[in-house]
């Protein structure tokens, strides 16, 4: 791990002002990548923020009936609240499918935003990698590609963004509150996380020197019309190789609204609004869900290694439709899929 | 490549098995480290380094975390438990007692992480069923494949726990 400047913030203004002041600095909350990643060199930040102590735990109910989590409120409280559990049960479901309870409990909503990809070829600097090392080209196009990219990669990266919870924020329309040398501002989900085309080592729209305070979540009617189904090379503790969070909100046996976001298929959370609206006011049958599934992976493209994707996704959306359809949300602990 | 404002020698505080101590760590120090190489609590294990296996997992503030991926200073002023202080004098800890009574290892290296993350399991009240402890223990990695006693080893003590609170009732 390199040395570094040590800066333990006392104000988000402080954090703001440390940040925005080297250019590569990093924020430090639960650590549980950032360290990681420091470990490999892949990051060597000349002055790491500890942002542990800023008030940003708060936890509360929002005006419009919706809930505003802090940065650094865990994933383990995030998952077991039981407003969460209630009413965003997507999430719950969504962040029990990640990591590992210990990772859990030390990992923060804002860092989880913020996790990096785990594309192996990012992960070892002896490698070409656009995103560690902007211009020095992707191995993992022509090189090893089975967790890489189907949807919306460029020629320069085909790197998958690696969160579970994010995949259900996206389905959520979670909006994502940062604050930064200009001022605060907010910023919807799906404008969060961008797709890499020739700036790969960007991953997101946050500007030098924001620090993300609070994730909020609006409203959520789906009752137990919802799940997230998570397919992966082993039953457990393992990134997915493709999941969906479905949410349907279903009215008189018919779909009257869906919600449907992919993770492990592209750089950031994939939504496909077209494909949602072709589910609206049908009938929730197979054939539908089927149709559903085509128009998400029209553009699927594989690289060789990962050609088994554009199936198992096609697949992996069906099955999550029907559960959601059914009420009968994938339960995490349960390794069979109904 | 030295850094011009790079940061040495940062005062905290922490209680490590109920014992305060004052000390003066790099930044860069892991809680891991921080514990095998300068306090010389090598119960607890370096496995892989990256989160990935939980041989390190230690309890903070009551909470099993990694102890590989925590900066030691970012923890300044926490209660740490590891492997050493859970037994009570002569008396194992029943997560130990258990382990122990269902042969749940063979080379033991995982051991003091099975163990801290089952105690952490226990305290999180999150599993009910085999499948989710489990699940819930899917962070401790056990080359030998001494899941099954693992396992056994933790309902025991959840049965034990039940046993207690319906007599307490």
């Amino acid at each position: 791990m390199n040395r570094f400047e040590y800066v333990r913030a006392g104000s988000v203004g402080e954090a703001i002002e440390a940040l925005a002041g080297a250019p590569d600095a990093r924020a430090l909350a639960g650590g549980t990548n950032l360290v990681d990643l420091m470990k490999y060199d892949v990051a060597k930040p000349s002055r790491v923020v500890d942002i542990n102590r800023l008030p940003l735990k708060d936890f509360a109910e929002t005006s419009s009936g919706g809930l505003r989590i802090g940065a650094l409120v865990t994933n383990s409280e995030v998952a077991w609240d039981p407003r969460v559990v209630k009413r965003y049960p997507l999430l719950s479901s969504a962040i029990l499918a990640g990591a590992s309870p210990q990772l859990r409990n030390a990992a923060t909503t804002g860092g989880n935003l913020l996790q990096r990809t785990r594309c192996y070829y990012f992960y070892d600097p002896s490698t070409s990698c656009n995103k560690r090392s902007p211009g020095s080209g992707c191995a993992a196009i022509g090189g090893i590609n089975r967790i890489h990219a189907i949807l919306g990669m460029s020629d320069d990266c085909i790197a998958v963004h690696p969160s579970d919870m994010c995949v259900a924020l996206a389905a959520l329309d979670a909006t994502v509150h940062v604050e930064g040398p200009n001022g605060p501002r907010v910023i919807p989900f799906a404008e969060f996380h961008r797709l890499p085309a020739h700036e790969p080592q960007r991953d997101n729209t946050m500007q030098p020197g924001e620090l993300i305070i609070a994730v909020e979540l609006p409203p959520s009617d789906f009752g137990s019309n919802h799940t997230y189904l998570k397919v992966r090379d082993r039953l457990s503790y393992a990134f997915a190789l493709v999941s969906v969070a479905a949410a349907l909100r279903m009215e008189s046996g018919v779909i009257a609204e869906a919600r449907l976001a992919l993770g492990g298929v592209a750089h950031r959370p994939w939504r496909d609004r077209t494909a949602e609206e072709m589910l609206r006011n049908q009938k929730p049958d197979e054939s539908q869900f089927s149709r559903c599934a085509d128009e998400v992976l029209r553009d699927a493209k594989g690289q060789g290694g990962n050609d088994f994707k554009i199936e198992l996704a096609r697949r992996t959306i069906v099955r999550a439709l029907r559960q959601a359809a059914a009420g009968t949300p994938q339960v995490q602990s349960d390794k069979t899929i109904s | 490549m030295s850094n011009p404002a790079e940061t040495s020698g940062v005062p905290i505080t922490l209680t490590i098995n109920g014992s305060r101590q004052e000390l003066t760590v790099d930044p860069w120090v892991t809680l891991l480290d921080l514990l095998r190489e300068h306090l010389l609590l090598t119960g607890t294990k370096k496995g892989c380094d990256q989160g990935q296996c939980g041989a390190c997992t230690v309890l903070v503030d009551g909470k099993r975390i990694n102890s590989c991926l925590v900066l030691a200073v970012a923890r300044d002023g926490a209660e740490i438990s590891t492997i050493e202080g859970l037994a009570d004098g002569e008396h194992l800890h029943p997560v130990q007692a258990a382990f122990i009574e269902r042969d749940a290892f063979q080379c033991g290296y995982c051991t003091p992480g099975q163990i801290c993350s089952a105690v952490g399991l226990l305290g999180e009240g999150h599993a009910r069923t085999r499948a989710e402890i489990r699940e819930q223990m899917s962070g401790n990695l056990c080359r030998c494949g001494a899941y099954t006693n693992i396992a056994d080893a933790i309902e025991d003590v959840m049965h034990q726990q039940s046993v207690a609170r319906e007599a307490a009732e």
